[in-house]
């Protein structure tokens, strides 16, 4: 699945995180408008079909490693994450893997984001995980940020590509 | 990657201030801490107060204090006030394939340094510092005000 370009899920005063009517939960079909909205507003592109193939293999999954986490602000979705368990996936030992994180621009700098990411990192823990990776662009700098600023750092994979011509 | 002299001072700075926002800290302090030249320092601190990112402080008990945003400022935002990051191929000579070769590989090298460096924050670097010897992160919020660590 390919990696998305993500909202900057931002770190806000520790007491903002804690606001009360604050709910990380499992995704539900009923939800997945509201994650698509969040998804156009972010990147200027609406793509339905492929959160219909998400929530179907996230949303719907009976994998206890697979999970789609949205954050529910007083009955309002407002953010989401979403991520797997992956096994021996480029020869490495079962982690967890980060391919999706966004956050409602107008509900930004309240810790959404770092619940979220809190969130689906204790799944990873259950799961039995103790490592997890993701993603993303380089010049993404704000979700950069992000990550970093949660303890991530490079990794020792090195991402690689190449155009393919012909 | 080496880091300049300047921007090293700069950061030094950057960490001692940021490390306790309502603390006024001299040069001086800072010089004998880092064991640098308080000249040159005070130089460098001259140029982080016309960016905005620290506050001189005057009178007794003055010197400096954080002006900036943690969670905001980068480690690009500050070094590339005191140096060129990642000069680019355009200062890099191209007479042959294999300079051509060399410079391909050089630039990769050059945007993931600037990707890097354009990523953490000095809350993050603040973070880092605190981390305990097991390597288990503090916690940013706690880190980026400078409070003890767990």
């Amino acid at each position: 699945m390919s990696r998305r370009k993500a909202a900057r899920p931002d770190t806000p005063p520790a007491a903002a995180a804690q606001r009360a009517d604050l709910t990380i939960r499992p995704v539900r079909r009923g939800d997945l408008e509201a994650v698509i909205a969040i998804d156009t507003q972010v990147t200027g592109l609406e793509k339905r079909d492929y959160w219909r193939s998400v929530y179907r293999r996230y949303g719907e999954s009976a994998s206890p490693g697979a999970q789609f986490l949205v954050a529910d602000a007083s009955g309002a979705v407002v953010g989401f994450v979403i991520g797997e368990v992956r096994d021996w996936e480029f020869g490495a030992p079962p982690c967890g893997w980060v391919f999706a994180i966004d956050v409602q621009p107008d509900a930004r700098l309240a810790g959404i984001g770092t619940r979220l990411l809190q969130s689906i990192l204790a799944g990873f823990r259950r799961a039995g995980v103790r490592k997890v990776r993701t993603m993303l662009a380089s010049d993404n700098t704000l979700i950069l940020s992000f990550f970093r600023s949660q303890g991530m750092m490079a990794g020792r994979f090195i991402p690689l590509e190449m155009d393919l011509e012909g | 990657m080496r880091l300049q002299q300047n921007s090293l001072l700069a950061l030094y700075s950057l960490f001692e201030f940021a490390g306790d926002p309502t603390r006024h800290i001299s040069a001086a302090e800072i010089a004998e801490k880092y064991q640098v030249s308080p000249h040159h320092l005070a130089k460098v601190l001259a140029e982080l107060a016309r960016a905005g990112i620290v506050q001189s402080v005057r009178g007794v008990g003055g010197g400096y204090r954080f002006a900036g945003n943690a969670r905001r400022l980068t480690l690009l935002d500050v070094i590339a006030r005191f140096e060129d990051v990642g000069s680019g191929p355009a200062d890099r000579r191209e007479r042959t394939p294999a300079d051509r070769a060399l410079n391909t590989v050089l630039t990769e090298i050059d945007e993931i340094a600037k990707a890097t460096l354009k990523s953490i924050t000095l809350a993050t670097l603040l973070r880092l510092s605190a981390q305990k010897a097991d390597g288990e992160p503090a916690p940013v919020a706690a880190a980026a005000e400078g409070r003890p660590q767990r």
